[in-house]
């Protein structure tokens, strides 16, 4: 059976679930099930870097999905980074089991603002909508508003809207009208 | 799109690997990955990859250049972007000399690396299209296109086949719409010199003066108005064909500058003090008899000789009949698709009209009439009666011509042409039967003014 389990990697708020667990719901309609959280893992810290590798945390997640056809999210505080690129807000496995959002670069504080979290909900919700669609297929749109955009700076992050485009939408609606939820 | 543009990540890191690969997939790109410069070019060899992103240090074997260098030996055209952790300027420019695109330090900001894909990419795409056109272009002045069954056609297209990759000159002579740079086109497109380009210049449209600057280019400052360098065609054409068409026009003094082009391969802008030299095929038509002009005096023979290494004598429409039904199928055909027309073909009896005229004004007087006939056809066929106009104007008709000088009657006919067609020379110069290079040169001659 398709689950989509969700997961703290180190501390995360309840308040950010309560935030994903309408997004996820109002889009994927998958029963949601809530994992108890897991520590960040020690191999994934790039001491050089101060940042941690999305890879390893990927990895670790990877292992708790029990079938193919369930996803998994990992919502994380920590900075994430890959090798070639300085930081990510998060990453996914293309048609993938496996997504993980990091709220770091999310926070109004790191860009030496106030915390605002009417702020920070909307660009958890967009990036959460984004990672889980590549997950289920989808790739970057050329729509700036859709949540599928690619956004490699917080503008563009905030220029996102907290929905998908009619056509990323429509793919996202067809992978669920064949039976077992399409997935 | 994306999809049509595969791209490969090199590096013996298994995180950068898998990173890497999945930020791009997620992008849409289809991504392999190899963890080193063997396996690479093992990928390289069944994948014709657009990028390769290939780290420049990777122990144990191959580093980050040679192998950029294997790949480039199975995929010259695959963009690679050296990546490394330690930017030295030796080694990015080792990288860029050896044939890298780009050199990038990791890690970098997700929007340099995305632009720079996609700047890659769009230039790729360009290169794409252009290649494409080229090759349409190719495919539609080859031989086969040349519609004929002529006998002396098919010499002659045999004879443009075997001159396509020498450098000689070639001389193409015919009346006025024989097709003369169709022939010139066929020769440079089935030579060598394809990819270059061709570039046409109708001798007859320009005065001396501005034939001088548009064939050799001019210098700021040259004359009145130059206000600033502008290359000639002589210099656009390097490397490929420049035609120089209607060339029994121009003057002396262009005669004598073609010449020293014609045997130095070497010009001078005008008002330019530096020698440029070019490579560059000359083909030149007319629809003037040159011997004979030499004889009057009119030609510089030495110039005669020097153009005159290939010559082709295009037949006129009239005395190559068979390829009347022919011709006028494949413009029906173009000509209908092209106006969006439901013009499916010509009835034997309005065949046989066609096949009746004399065509003056040739096969461009022929697609002339064909496309008069596809717009104003009602049915689907085209029939006696849309060439009812043709037959009237080809038939016998008694004038009453004054007792003038032959050159007076034609200088008469053009001024009444241009006041019919109310001075449009396009029209006029159809309504004649002449090409319009033909018609501004009558013009000029008789000192007509429009």
């Amino acid at each position: 059976m398709s689950v989509l389990y969700l997961v703290a990697v180190g501390n995360v708020p309840d308040v950010v679930w309560e935030w994903i667990g309408d997004a996820v719901a109002e889009w994927f309609p998958l029963p949601i099930e809530r994992l108890p959280p897991l520590p960040v893992p020690e191999a994934a810290y790039d001491a050089k870097r101060g940042q941690y590798q999305s890879v390893e945390i990927m990895r670790m997640l990877v292992e708790r999905v029990p079938n193919h056809d369930s996803r998994i999210l990992g919502v994380t505080n920590v900075d994430l980074a890959i090798p070639m690129l300085s930081f990510l807000f998060g990453q996914a496995q293309l048609n993938g089991p496996v997504a993980v959002v990091s709220l770091c670069r999310l926070h109004q504080e790191f860009y030496g603002l106030p915390a605002q979290e009417s702020v920070l909900r909307e660009r958890t919700v967009k990036e959460v909508l984004h990672e889980m669609g590549h997950t289920f297929g989808l790739v970057h749109c050329g729509e700036r508003k859709c949540a599928m955009s690619l956004a490699t700076h917080i503008e563009l992050v905030d220029s996102k809207s907290e929905e998908y485009c009619s056509r990323c939408g429509l793919q996202l609606a067809q992978r669920f009208t064949t039976t077992d939820g399409g997935v | 799109m994306k999809k049509n543009f595969p791209i490969l990540v090199v590096d013996d890191e298994d995180v950068m690997c898998e990173s890497m690969g999945a930020w791009l997939r997620e992008d849409g790109y289809r991504v392999d990955t190899a963890p080193n410069g063997q396996n690479a070019i093992e990928l390289a060899k069944v994948t014709n990859y657009a990028i390769c992103f290939i780290d420049l240090k990777m122990p144990g074997g191959m580093d980050g250049i040679e192998t950029m260098m294997e790949i480039h030996q199975v995929r010259p055209d695959a963009s690679v972007i050296i990546i490394t952790a330690y930017a030295t300027v030796d080694t990015a420019l080792q990288a860029m000399k050896e044939g890298a695109q780009e050199y990038i330090v990791k890690p970098c900001n997700p929007q340099e690396i995305s632009m720079l894909v996609s700047r890659i990419l769009k230039l790729k795409k360009l290169q794409s299209e252009n290649a494409i056109l080229r090759k349409k272009l190719t495919r539609q002045y080859r031989h086969h296109d040349i519609i004929t069954k002529n006998p002396r056609m098919e010499e002659i297209l045999a004879l443009t086949n075997e001159v396509a990759s020498l450098r000689s000159t070639v001389l193409i002579r015919g009346e006025s719409g024989t097709g003369k740079e169709l022939v010139a086109r066929a020769v440079h497109y089935s030579g060598n010199r394809a990819e270059k380009p061709f570039i046409v210049v109708s001798c007859a449209a320009l005065t001396e003066t501005l034939l001088e600057s548009e064939l050799f280019g001019y210098e700021k400052g040259a004359f009145t108005g130059a206000s600033g360098q502008s290359k000639g065609k002589f210099e656009l054409a390097d490397g490929g064909t420049i035609f120089l068409d209607e060339i029994g026009d121009i003057s002396p003094k262009l005669q004598a500058d073609l010449l020293r082009v014609l045997q130095e391969r070497r010009f001078y802008r005008v008002g330019g003090t530096n020698e440029i030299e070019v490579d560059v095929r000359i083909i030149a038509a007319t629809n003037k008899n040159l011997a004979q002009e030499v004889q009057l005096a009119h030609f510089r023979e030495d110039l005669y000789y020097r153009l005159n290494v290939i010559e082709i004598h295009l037949p006129a429409l009239r005395e190559r009949r068979e390829d009347v039904p022919l011709l006028a199928e494949h413009f029906v055909n173009r000509i209908s698709s092209e106006l969006g027309r439901e013009v499916h073909g010509i009835t034997p009896a309005a065949l046989k009209v066609l096949m009746s005229h004399d065509w003056p004004g040739n096969v461009r007087e022929l697609e002339n009439v064909i496309e008069r006939a596809i717009v104003t056809c009602r049915n689907g066929m085209l029939d006696e009666q849309d060439f009812s106009w043709l037959q009237k104007n080809s038939a016998p008709q008694t004038w009453d011509i004054p007792d003038v000088p032959l050159g007076e009657l034609e200088r008469r006919a053009i001024v009444a042409a241009l006041e019919r067609k109310h001075g449009n020379v396009k029209e006029a110069s159809a309504a004649l039967g002449i090409d319009r290079s033909t018609l501004y040169d009558k013009l000029k001659r008789y000192e007509i003014t429009h």
